[in-house]
């Protein structure tokens, strides 16, 4: 069941992304930046926790989830530190992708040639 | 009038986006890639014993790790091509604008080039994330005293 939900709610946030590309002039870097921002909206009211128990994984893949897991992460430490935990714990759930994404394509760019 | 004939021109020879088979590939893709989350979830669940949260570090690693990968073999933008949105909404969008642009600027150098260019399509989403996220926790914060 929930691959059913997964299917249906990262499908959906893929067709609403081309629905914005093919009837605006926006580009891919407009609209993956307006989905962070979309994600870190809706976990404003916990809604893209109880997003994320409904649909699992399909949650978790689009861009939306990095807006929220900046949220959450900053959250999480402010319940301990207050104010100050929103500065320390920003990037404590993204680190994991932003860390590989950088590592990864750092040390793929040094054995691939760049195609035309 | 040159610039009116200029345009209709133009008009005719744009290739014409059908943008319901683009949603239709877009919502079928982007669907597929949920379900490969989900899968690799449950599959690092049970093979690594570890919590959900983990597993979903794992999957995004994962997921990015193809992404850059296929984006250096270069049949990423093949698929992309087809699938639109289905694929540069998901994790592999953030991956592939990373990957492409340390690639593209790769001749220019180590520190001026990959270094100094890796985050040019991939800093506005980190940007705007953080500050959005900045508004919102603070909101969430403030209006619900921060409870999860």
């Amino acid at each position: 069941m929930i691959y059913l939900n997964s299917f249906l709610f990262c499908g959906g946030i893929c067709l609403l992304g081309q629905i914005i590309m093919d009837h605006t002039k926006l580009t891919a870097g407009h609209i993956t930046t307006l989905f962070v921002i979309l994600g870190a909206f809706l976990d404003t009211f916990g809604l893209y926790d109880k997003i994320l128990l409904w649909a699992g994984g399909g949650a978790s893949v689009p861009i939306t989830s990095f807006g929220h897991s900046l949220v959450h992460g900053a959250l999480t430490k402010a319940q301990n530190d207050g104010l100050l935990g929103l500065f320390l714990g920003m990037f404590d759930l993204t680190s994991a992708g932003i860390v590989a994404a950088i590592i990864i394509s750092f040390f793929l760019s040094l054995i691939f040639k760049p195609r035309d | 009038m040159e610039q009116k004939k200029y345009n209709e021109i133009v008009k005719k020879h744009t290739p014409k986006e059908d943008s319901l088979k683009n949603g239709f590939w877009a919502f079928i893709s982007g669907g597929i890639m949920g379900m490969i989350g989900q899968f690799l979830i449950t599959f690092y669940v049970r093979i690594l014993d570890v919590t959900t949260t983990e597993a979903t570090s794992f999957m995004i690693i994962t997921l990015i790790f193809l992404g850059c990968l296929f984006t250096c073999l270069g049949f990423f933008d093949n698929i992309v091509n087809f699938c639109k949105a289905g694929l540069f909404v998901p994790i592999t969008g953030f991956a592939h604008a990373m990957m492409s642009a340390a690639l593209e600027y790769k001749k220019e150098g180590m520190v001026t080039g990959i270094g100094a260019s890796m985050f040019k399509l991939t800093g506005s989403v980190i940007i705007f994330g953080v500050v959005s996220a900045y508004i919102f926790g603070m909101l969430r914060y403030l209006l619900f005293g921060g409870n999860i």
